[in-house]
């Protein structure tokens, strides 16, 4: 029994250093040469600054911006440090009156716009920090953005395509709209 | 369903496939007898680790033996994560500085993380230090799947081996599994999941000033730090103003590569899989379904050759895809048609070429309807645990079907190793059941199956359903547990009735919305958890020596072959009776009844 301790003790030792330490700081290597920018957190910079990521969306409810996936995460919406989804309950009532609450928020602010809104733009994600939207939630919101920024819908349509990616290698996930990258490139147009 | 859903499944299938053949016999030679060209090739790297360690690496080990070196050898990694999270202020690489963790907790947190459960209540972004995720949590990722593997390793022998008194020697199957297997396939997935852009570094989190300042309700605190309520209990909030995001940073990819391939499941982040730096793209979320399942499928390959005919390794792999295929469509038709509580209001949930449609509430848009279920169907199906959706928000059938694929006892494909001795257990009570309608004495893989098989096996196979059933029964008697459920109606048996099944059935995922971190449940989803995954194990290493111990005994014109569709169907008839018999009457209390309240 005493071997057997011994062993076991030792035996874990060995693998933590192999398994805890050596593979990650290898790994970490590794990427850090192949990957820099994805091991790093795919950062969007300006002037040497990041100003957000890529892969983490931020919160917009202002009209001129198109809005992403509602957030659940508390208690700030976009919570890079407590990612979450709202967890709540297909039947449960909360969810009824939070998505009716979102269907508002959005006729508020495009009064004439009486379609349908797609599923994704009014439930929460499963992160929190979902950056994308469905083409037909970015469809939903052209004319709003166009409107309230004076620009031409073709305009708008033409900068919305250009964010579109299809499905990965044609075949996986679903099209999507990146949202934190659409609106900065509409801040940069109008900055021009 | 849309034709995109039964396509995405079906990709996922072909590539499956081709994958787990090779990976299947790869494995076969890693854990042959003989040295062979690869284990040449590591020969002296392990030898070395012998010798540190003061292992006699020629020793055969009699099942007593075996299953003493796996506990021993558990319950010090145990030890030593619990040290981990109890002295985490004190140690290095923690920049965000979080402090030491709670007791209870920490318990937990060790036993989930040894026993391959992964069941996290806590958050990680918020809770643990590089250094804990690293050399505490991941290092027992890959030491819970390597018990796993080999202790299938030394079942497998038992049927192999003609009257012999050893099974094999734990630290050799433990040290090749970590060195061949784990070892260089996570290391290969986890440069992939880099390029798809999970991140993989040291450094502290990044604040960022956000594009559009916000309002949000800030809860407000007494000077204790706890939130203060008004006079009908709400909590009461101030608007604030925000202004930067947090970015999360951390070694995620080399932690979430082994996470997937060994079945573990528990989320470098809180919303694990669901997080955009932990599965980031369509092709990553393809790569972490297809790790889910590689070495799982590839032992029932494994497992053919070892026993020296391969068709009895597809009969298993066809039995699992029989029940897995049904309910991943299952799943994926429930979440396509949508919430019908929300078919009142202004919002299309129809699929188009423009939307997946369907229940978005809890998922990713990249991922959409079909990557969403058919990951949710494979998580649970294995006993994974990484959720790449919120399993709380599912609809009433969509949350039915991982509930009940883990009540089947985690063997349809099931974790690394323990879903395929799960199996073989089950395959033992099926061929009991053939001989019982034929009047002989049953075989299997050539060898008797007599009183002290058959108790093994039955103890194989209770021991997990009774487990969650008396400990649901416990859960929803206690007050303190009943407080914790974060929905409504009979959505709130569910969650408990997850939340044991999970833990005992060592998944890992959970329906979210129940609040775990309490003591009342830290300690009683401890015991389930380590029960279960021990109890099993050593129960089946008895039968391996049983059996190791018998003669072989010829095939005769009696024999009811193991390999045949008919025995497919018998096996999975047996997996899905017992599974429908123990936890139908729970289910109907649960999902089924809200399904009937919800679809009015």
């Amino acid at each position: 029994m005493g071997r057997l301790i011994r062993n076991a003790v030792s035996m874990l030792l060995v693998m933590t250093v192999i398994t805890g330490i050596a593979y990650p700081l290898v790994a970490t290597g590794v990427a850090q040469v192949l990957f820099p920018h994805q091991a790093n957190g795919s950062l969007i910079e300006k002037d040497g600054k990041p100003i957000g990521s890529e892969l983490i969306g931020q919160n917009f409810d202002d009209p001129k911006y198109f809005w992403g996936r509602p957030s659940a995460t508390t208690p700030q919406p976009y919570n890079g440090t407590a990612s979450n989804g709202s967890n709540l309950g297909p039947a449960n009532p909360s969810l009824h009156d939070q998505v009716q609450q979102r269907i508002d928020a959005l006729r508020k602010a495009d009064p004439g716009n009486t379609a349908p809104v797609p599923a994704d733009l009014v439930t929460a994600s499963g992160s929190g920090l979902d950056p994308e939207i469905s083409p037909a939630a970015a469809q939903y919101q052209v004319a709003r953005v166009a409107r309230v920024r004076h620009l031409g819908v073709e305009q708008v349509q033409a900068l919305v395509a250009k964010f579109t990616r299809g499905r990965q290698l044609g075949l996986l996930g679903e099209p999507r709209v990146n949202v934190l990258t659409l609106n900065l490139a509409l801040d940069g147009m109008q900055h021009d | 369903m849309t034709a995109n859903d039964f396509l995405q499944i079906g990709i996922f299938l072909v590539v499956l496939l081709l994958l787990i053949k090779p990976m299947g016999s790869y494995m076969a030679h890693v854990f042959a007898d003989e040295p062979n060209r690869l284990t040449r090739i590591g020969a002296g790297f392990e030898r070395l680790i012998y010798r540190i360690c003061g292992i006699d690496a020629h020793e055969d080990m009699g099942w007593k033996h075996y299953a003493i070196a796996m506990l021993l050898f558990n319950v010090c990694g145990m030890v030593l994560v619990y040290a981990f999270q109890r002295l985490q202020g004190y140690l290095p690489l923690n920049p965000q500085h979080f402090p030491t963790l709670s007791p209870d907790l920490s318990i937990n947190t060790a036993i989930s993380f040894a026993t391959n459960t992964n069941w996290q209540a806590y958050s990680g972004e918020s809770t643990m230090s590089y250094l804990t995720q690293m050399a505490a949590l991941a290092v027992q990722n890959f030491m819970s799947a390597a018990t796993g593997i080999a202790v299938l390793i030394a079942v497998i022998r038992g049927f192999v081996r003609k009257t012999a008194k050893g099974i094999g020697n734990f630290w050799v199957d433990l040290t090749r599994t970590t060195l061949y297997v784990l070892m260089p396939v996570s290391f290969l997935l986890a440069m992939l999941l880099v390029s798809q852009g999970v991140i993989q570094n040291l450094k502290p989190y990044v604040d960022v000033p956000v594009v559009q300042t916000t309002t949000y309700a800030n809860p407000v605190t007494d000077a204790a730090g706890n939130p203060v309520k008004d006079a009908s209990g709400n909590p009461v909030t101030k608007p604030a103003q925000l202004t930067t995001e947090t970015l999360p940073m951390g070694p995620a990819a080399s932690q979430i590569a082994i996470k997937m391939l060994g079945t573990n499941g528990g989320g470098f982040f809180g919303a694990n899989s669901a997080h955009p730096y932990e599965n980031p793209t369509p092709f990553s979320n393809f790569l972490e379904m297809l790790a889910i399942f590689l070495i799982p499928g590839g032992l029932c390959l494994t497992f053919g050759e070892m026993v020296g005919d391969k068709r009895q390794g597809w009969a298993i792999l066809a039995t699992m895809l029989v029940i897995f295929i049904p309910l991943a469509i299952g799943v994926t038709a429930a979440e396509q048609a949508g919430n019908p509580i929300l078919h009142t209001l202004s919002i299309d949930q129809h699929a188009s070429g423009l939307q997946s449609g369907g229940n978005m509430e809890g998922k990713e848009t990249r991922f959409g309807i079909a990557a969403s279920s058919l990951f949710t169907a494979i998580t649970t199906a294995a006993s994974c645990g990484a959720v790449n959706n919120m399993h709380d928000s599912l609809t009433p059938l969509g949350g039915l079907v991982p509930m009940w694929l883990m009540q089947l006892g985690e063997v349809i494909f099931g974790g690394v190793g323990c879903g395929l001795y799960g199996m073989l257990a089950f395959a033992v009570v099926a061929v009991f059941i053939a001989g019982l309608m034929v009047g002989r004495t049953p075989e299997y893989l050539g060898k008797k199956i007599e009183a002290y098989e058959m108790k093994m096996a039955s103890l194989a196979v209770l021991i997990p359903c009774a487990l969650v059933v008396i400990c649901t029964a416990i859960a929803v008697m206690t007050p303190a547990a009943v407080a914790t459920v974060g929905n409504p109606g009979a959505h709130s048996f569910s969650e408990i009735l997850y939340t044991v099944t999970s833990a005992t059935n060592n998944n890992g995922s959970a329906f979210g919305g129940l609040s775990a971190n309490i003591p009342f449940w830290n300690v009683m989803l401890s015991v389930c958890m380590f029960w279960a995954r021990f109890t099993l194990a050593i129960a089946m290493l008895a039968l391996a020596g049983s059996v190791a111990a018998k003669k072989h005994v010829p095939a005769s014109a009696g024999t009811l072959p193991t390999h045949t569709p008919l025995f497919v169907t018998l096996l999975a008839s047996v997996v899905v009776v017992v599974g429908a018999l123990t936890f139908l009457p729970a289910l109907a209390l649960g999902p089924i009844a809200e399904y009937l309240m919800s679809a009015h």
